[in-house]
């Protein structure tokens, strides 16, 4: 099991400076869904800046458009209007093929609802990212299992994801989010579905990642006390952000 | 990249138990009834024992009356008279063989009753259908010409009627109260060879029917061998050009039509599914296709429904992979190795089941002597249209799933 760390945890203040490396740059952006009847405005002109090596949690009332803005952050959805820059590339300039190469190599998700294939053992589950890049049958096997070591679930390999409790579940997500080595996590929720024990577990494996890999995290929680633990708030409402 | 569309291929198919199955047993079942009809089809109708000369051979096995006012109508086929006056004396044509159609006579071995089908035959008969003679040879034009009481006889005949002996030759069979001296014995002919099947051969010169009578109509049937499929139009101009000059023989008619054509045409040309005007089988062969294609469309539409079904059930799986760096194109080409492998096994049960059906056919006593054999062409375009179908069937859904936004693929569960 992962050991829980009780000391105060130092948040790295100069990390907004100017002289930071930004890595995802949101500009103007703007959500707009038209239904038959309504037209939401879902993000409402958000322009956020995130550097390299941090760790930034989103919280407010449901359907106020986080889930939406981690999307759009993922390059899972397009942006209605405004421009969304990661490790400096425009993404706006990529296409499909290029896309997806790139989601391969720098982002990492996690989602609230876990979102594996249950058609598929945990291992392959966690191999997935691999299987679209460069990489040998042994080698992905090899980064797979110390994935899943790290998240603490190596005895399960051989199981398939209806065979796992939430917790099980969500820490094979990680280590599927993990195994990629991305340069960025985006978490929706990740331990939404989870008791507070194993919240803090995930929290810990999280907050492990960000400091020893310097892995960039967004992460939208409900819980006050996840989002404590992170270097920077952002706060939503109705699309805005308000803090 | 293959091996692991190749196992969350057949993870799928196992998981999916009930649609697995619908599907194989639709492309499987299709496929095994064509693969049969067509062995069926195949066997009857193109160049096999003895029949070997089939391609470069025309038939005449009809003749026909006609009133143009009360468009009433005799068919028959020739008498001997006939084929040997005016068809036999054609210039254009190698050979000529003329044969009765094979009419049943009673035998008694060891006084049980024996059914044997007798056909009447000209020499040229030898030389035109190419039987393996397992023993001794065809009687020759001189002893036709003497008319003598001379037999060749099926191995099946040989064995039902002499029974397990080495050499029947020299001896003598009885049909229909005559003695017959056995000449040869040739291996045996299914039922389907209309002109080359019988139990036992003789020459047309002992038939207890005139053969000098001049009357049109009779028993008998022309094959017209040729030295080339080249020939075709100028025997069959030939042929017209006799056929023109003969008036019926009967006075309530006054048109007289008959056609030399190829083996298949001179059965069905002049029947209603044929075309009677010009004894050819467009229509046959255009609804002969679009059934073959209906047929075709039934597992192909299961086909598209299922996967269109299965996919769509898989948006979330979709989502997850564009999510970890699928590409759209990765994506469909997974979805198109799932679909061969689909179709693939449909196909090789297919194969496996019509193996099997064809084997019992040849074996079991429905006809005997029939050999059918898988027909590799219909195999290969019922193999390809199967994999384009699935393709296709496959492709389309996967398409449309792929280039959803991963977020529309994640939500739709
Ligand atoms: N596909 C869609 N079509 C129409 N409206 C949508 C769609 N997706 C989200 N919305 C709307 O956009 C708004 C923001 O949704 P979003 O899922 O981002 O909320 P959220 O902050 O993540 O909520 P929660 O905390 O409940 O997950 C909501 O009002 C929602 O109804
Ligand atoms: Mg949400």
């Amino acid at each position: 099991m992962i050991p829980v760390e009780t000391t105060e945890r130092i948040h790295h203040t100069n990390l907004n400076d100017n002289n930071a490396e930004v890595m995802i740059r949101l500009q103007n952006i703007n959500k707009v869904y038209r239904t038959d009847t309504v037209e939401t405005l879902a993000i409402n002109n958000i322009s956020l800046n995130i550097d390299k090596g941090e760790f930034l949690s989103i919280m407010g009332p449901s359907g106020c458009g986080k889930s939406t803005l981690l999307n759009i952050m993922g390059l899972l959805d397009n942006p209605t209007k405004g421009e969304v820059s990661i490790d400096k590339q425009d993404t706006t300039k990529l296409n499909d093929k290029k896309l997806a190469a790139f989601r391969n190599r720098k982002l990492g998700f996690i989602f609230q609802s876990y979102h594996l294939i249950n058609d598929l053992k945990v291992l392959d589950n966690v191999e997935l990212p691999l299987l679209y890049r460069n990489s040998t049958a042994k080698e992905r096997r090899q980064l797979a299992t110390e994935a899943l070591e790290k998240v603490g679930l190596s005895n399960r390999m051989k199981h398939f994801p209806t065979q796992l409790s939430g917790g099980q579940k969500q820490r094979v997500a990680i280590a599927r989010a993990i195994v990629g080595q991305p340069e960025i996590i985006l978490a929706d929720e990740p331990t939404g579905n989870l008791d507070s024990a194993m919240g803090n577990e995930i929290m810990e494996i999280l907050l492990q990642l960000n400091e020893r890999d310097g892995t960039t995290i967004v992460m939208v929680t409900h819980d006050e006390n996840m989002a404590r633990k992170t270097h920077r708030l952002v706060r939503l409402f109705d699309g805005s952000q308000v803090q | 990249m293959l091996k692991n569309y190749f196992k969350i291929a057949i993870a799928v198919l196992k998981r999916r138990k009930f649609f697995t199955f619908i599907s194989l047993f639709g492309i499987s079942f299709t496929l095994t009834i064509l693969i049969v009809i067509t062995a069926f089809i195949d066997n009857v109708a193109s160049a096999n024992y003895p029949e070997v000369n089939r391609d470069r051979s025309l038939y005449i096995n009809e003749l026909r009356q006609k009133a143009t006012k009360t468009s009433g109508q005799m068919n028959s086929p020739a008498s001997f008279w006939y084929l040997d006056t005016y068809v036999r004396t054609l210039k254009t044509p190698a050979k000529v063989a003329i044969s009765s159609m094979f009419a049943a006579t009673n035998s008694y071995v060891n006084n049980k009753k024996l059914v044997i089908n007798l056909k009447y035959t000209n020499d040229q008969f030898w030389d035109v259908i190419e039987y393996n003679f397992i023993e001794g040879k065809p009687y020759t034009s001189q002893q036709i010409k003497n008319g003598e009481r001379v037999a060749v006889i099926s191995e099946d005949t040989k064995k039902s009627y002499f029974g397990d002996v080495p050499s029947v030759v020299g001896k003598y069979i009885e049909a229909d109260n005559v003695q017959y001296r056995v000449s040869g014995v040739v291996k045996s002919v299914p039922v389907t060879m209309l002109v080359s099947y019988a139990d036992l051969f003789v020459p047309y010169t002992v038939s207890k029917v005139d053969y000098k009578h001049k009357s049109l109509m009779g028993q008998y049937t022309a094959v017209l061998l040729a030295n080339s499929k080249d020939d075709f139009p100028k025997i069959q101009a030939e042929y017209a050009a006799v056929v023109s000059k003969i008036k019926p023989d009967n006075k309530d008619f006054d048109v007289f039509v008959s056609r030399a054509e190829p083996y298949v045409e001179s059965y069905l040309g002049g029947s209603p599914i044929g075309d009677p005007e010009s004894g050819k089988l467009w229509k046959l062969k255009f609804f002969g296709y679009i059934f073959a294609l209906l047929f075709m469309l039934l597992p192909t539409l299961n086909l598209i429904n299922i996967n269109i079904s299965r996919i769509m059930e898989r948006s979330s799986e979709i989502g997850v992979r564009k999510a970890f760096g699928a590409s759209g194109m990765t994506l469909v080409g997974q979805f198109v190795v799932e679909n061969i492998i689909l179709t693939l096994l449909g196909t090789i049960i297919a194969i496996v089941l019509s193996f099997i059906i064809l084997q019992i056919i040849n074996n079991g006593d429905l006809i005997a002597n029939l050999h059918l054999t898988i027909n590799l062409t219909v195999l290969y375009y019922s193999l390809l249209a199967c994999l384009v179908f699935g393709l296709l069937s496959g492709v389309y859904p996967a398409w449309r799933m792929s280039r959803l936004q991963v977020v529309t693929a994640l939500k739709a569960q």
